[in-house]
C-alpha cells in the first residue's frame, strides 16, 4: 500500500502542477477581471443604450449561475464544434481542451464573484460616496481609490470561497479530456484496481492546495483589515 | 455669493423645501436653525448637489443653475470642486490614516504633488489640534477628532464655502466644544461657511446671519441679533426650548 501511494502520488502532483493548478489560477484571474467588469455595468447608473448591455450583463450573471458547470463544459467543448456560422465560424468554434476548460471556468467563476463584488460595493456606507463626491471627485476616482479598496476587505471571504470551490470544480474538466489530477487518480486506479486509496490520494491534493489557499486567504483579510479595530 | 432662489424638494408627499430663497454671504458665517424634520439637511444638501431641488435657480457669483433643468456633470463638479461638506458622521476614509484622508482630494482632485499635498494635510492637522494622530486610522479616533479631521479634510480643498450639518450633534458636550473652538477659529479667518446646528450659544457667537426653517419654509433671515432679539413668538419658543429655558 505505501509502495501504491509513493508511485502514484508524484503522478498525481505532476497533473496538479501541470493543470489543476495552473488552469485554477489563470480562470480565477481572468474570471475576477470580468467579474469586476460585470458588477460596474450591473452597479452603473447610466442610461440610454447602456441599458442595454446591463440587461446583457444581467443575462450572463442568470445563464452561468443557473446551468451546472458541468454542462457548460460540454456545450462549450463538445457542443461549440457544430455551431457553424457562414462567414464566421464557418467550421464551428475548435477549442483546444484547455482553452475551453479556462473559458468556461472563467465564466462561471466571474458570474458567482460578479455578484460578491457587486453585493460588496453596495455594503460600503453611502456617507463614503457623499464625502467623496463633495470633494469633487469623479464616480470612476471613487470607485478607484474609495470604494473598491473598501470593498475588497468585505468580499475576501467570499471570494475565497469561490477560489476554492473553483480548485476543486476543476476536477470536472477531467470531462473534457484534460488529464489533470482526477484523470491521472481514475487511470491509475483503473490499473491497479485500488480505488479507494487512489481517490482518497488524489482528495488529500485537494485538500492541500484548498489547505494553502485558505492560509492565504487568512494574510490577506489581516493585511485588508489593518485599519479595521478589532472587536474584543 | 452664494445665492438660492425658489427651491423645491418633495420627498413623496412631503415637501422639504417650499419655495426656499436665500443668500449666503462670502467670509461670514450662516447659521441654519429649525426644529427636527424642518429641511434643514435637505436645504445645506441641496447646495453641495447631494439633493437635488426639483425646481429652483443656484447662483454661484455670476453662474446662474437653472435646477428645474437637467444640470450637467461639468457644473455639479465645479460646485463641489469650490464647496466642501463636512457631514453628522464624519464619513472619514476608514481605510486611510489621517493624514492620508487630508491628502487624497488635493491629490486626486487638485493634482497636487504628495509632497506638497502632505507637507500642507500636517500643516491643517496641526491647525486642528491633531498633529500626533496623523499616522492613526480614523476608527482610533474619538467623535470629536474624527470630527476635527473631517474639517482639515475640507480645509485642504481651499472651498468657498463649507457646509456643515450638525457637525457636533453626535458628540458629547467635552468632545463638542473641541469642535467648536476649530469652528470658531475657522470663522474668525473670513472663511465663509453654513452650518446647520442645534446649539444656540455657539450659534450666537459664531453666525454673522441666521436663518430659521420650518416645515420648509424660511421664517427668518437676518442678523445674528436680530434674530436673538426678536419678537416672533415661534421663533422666542424655540429658542427657549432649545436652551432649555422653561425647563
Ligand atoms: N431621503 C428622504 N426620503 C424621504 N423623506 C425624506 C428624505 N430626506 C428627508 N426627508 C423628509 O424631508 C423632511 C425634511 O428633512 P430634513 O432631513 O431636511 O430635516 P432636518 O431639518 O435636517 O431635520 P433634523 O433636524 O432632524 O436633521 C422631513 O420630513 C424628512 O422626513
Ligand atoms: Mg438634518
Amino acid at each position: 500500500m505505501w509502495h501504491i501511494i509513493t508511485t502514484s502520488a508524484p503522478q498525481i502532483l505532476a497533473a496538479g502542477l501541470k493543470y489543476t493548478i495552473p488552469i485554477s489560477i489563470v480562470s480565477f484571474v481572468i474570471g475576477l477581471i470580468i467579474a469586476l467588469f460585470t458588477a460596474l455595468i450591473r452597479l452603473s447608473q447610466r442610461k440610454g443604450a447602456f441599458i442595454i448591455i446591463k440587461a446583457i450583463a444581467r443575462f450572463y450573471v442568470w445563464l452561468f449561475r443557473s446551468t451546472p458547470l458541468l454542462v457548460q463544459l460540454f456545450i462549450v467543448y463538445f457542443g461549440l464544434p457544430y455551431l457553424k456560422i457562414q462567414g464566421v465560424f464557418p467550421n464551428g468554434i475548435q477549442m483546444a481542451p484547455v482553452a475551453a476548460g479556462i473559458l468556461t471556468f472563467s465564466l462561471n467563476t466571474g458570474a458567482y464573484c460578479s455578484e460578491t463584488i457587486r453585493a460588496s460595493i453596495l455594503s460600503i456606507p453611502h456617507g463614503q460616496w457623499e464625502a467623496a463626491y463633495s470633494i469633487g471627485m469623479t464616480r470612476p476616482v471613487i470607485l478607484r481609490r474609495i470604494i473598491l479598496p473598501q470593498a475588497l476587505r468585505v468580499s475576501l471571504p467570499p471570494l475565497s470561497n469561490s477560489f476554492i470551490s473553483l480548485v476543486k470544480d476543476t476536477s470536472l474538466a477531467a470531462s473534457i479530456t484534460i488529464v489533470e489530477m482526477f484523470e491521472v487518480s481514475q487511470q491509475i486506479a483503473a490499473q491497479n484496481y485500488q480505488p479507494l486509496v487512489m481517490y482518497s490520494l488524489v482528495a488529500v491534493f485537494y485538500a492541500l492546495f484548498c489547505s494553502v489557499l485558505s492560509w492565504l486567504q487568512g494574510y490577506l483579510e489581516k493585511v485588508t483589515s489593518r485599519y479595521v479595530t478589532p472587536i474584543n | 455669493m452664494l445665492r438660492v432662489e425658489n427651491l423645491n424638494k418633495t420627498f413623496g408627499d412631503k415637501k422639504a423645501l417650499n419655495n426656499i430663497s436665500a443668500a449666503f454671504p462670502e467670509k461670514q458665517t450662516t447659521v441654519i436653525v429649525g426644529p427636527s424634520g424642518s429641511g434643514k439637511s435637505t436645504l445645506i444638501r441641496s447646495l453641495n448637489f447631494l439633493e437635488r431641488p426639483e425646481s429652483g435657480h443656484y447662483y454661484f457669483d455670476d453662474q446662474d443653475i437653472d435646477l428645474s433643468k437637467r444640470v450637467d456633470n461639468k457644473t455639479i463638479l465645479g460646485v463641489r470642486r469650490r464647496t466642501e461638506m463636512v457631514f453628522q458622521g464624519y464619513n472619514l476614509f476608514p481605510h486611510l490614516s489621517v493624514l492620508q484622508n487630508v491628502m487624497e482630494g488635493p491629490i486626486q482632485v487638485l493634482k497636487k504633488n504628495k509632497r506638497e499635498a502632505a507637507e500642507e494635510a500636517h500643516e491643517l492637522l496641526a491647525k486642528v489640534g491633531l498633529a500626533e494622530k496623523a499616522d492613526v486610522y480614523p476608527t482610533q479616533l474619538s467623535g470629536g477628532q474624527a470630527q476635527r479631521v473631517a474639517i482639515a479634510r475640507s480645509l485642504a480643498m481651499h472651498p468657498e464655502y463649507i457646509f456643515l450639518d450638525e457637525p457636533t450633534s453626535a458628540l458629547d458636550p467635552e468632545l463638542e466644544l473641541e469642535v467648536l473652538k476649530v469652528l470658531l477659529q475657522i470663522a474668525n479667518e473670513e472663511q465663509s461657511m453654513i452650518i446647520v446646528t442645534h446649539n444656540m450659544a455657539f450659534a450666537q457667537q459664531v453666525a454673522n446671519k441666521m436663518i430659521f426653517v420650518e416645515d420648509g419654509q424660511i421664517l427668518f433671515d437676518g442678523p445674528v441679533k436680530e434674530f436673538f432679539n426678536t419678537d416672533n413668538q415661534r421663533i422666542v419658543d424655540f429658542i427657549s426650548a432649545m436652551t432649555f429655558k422653561n425647563i
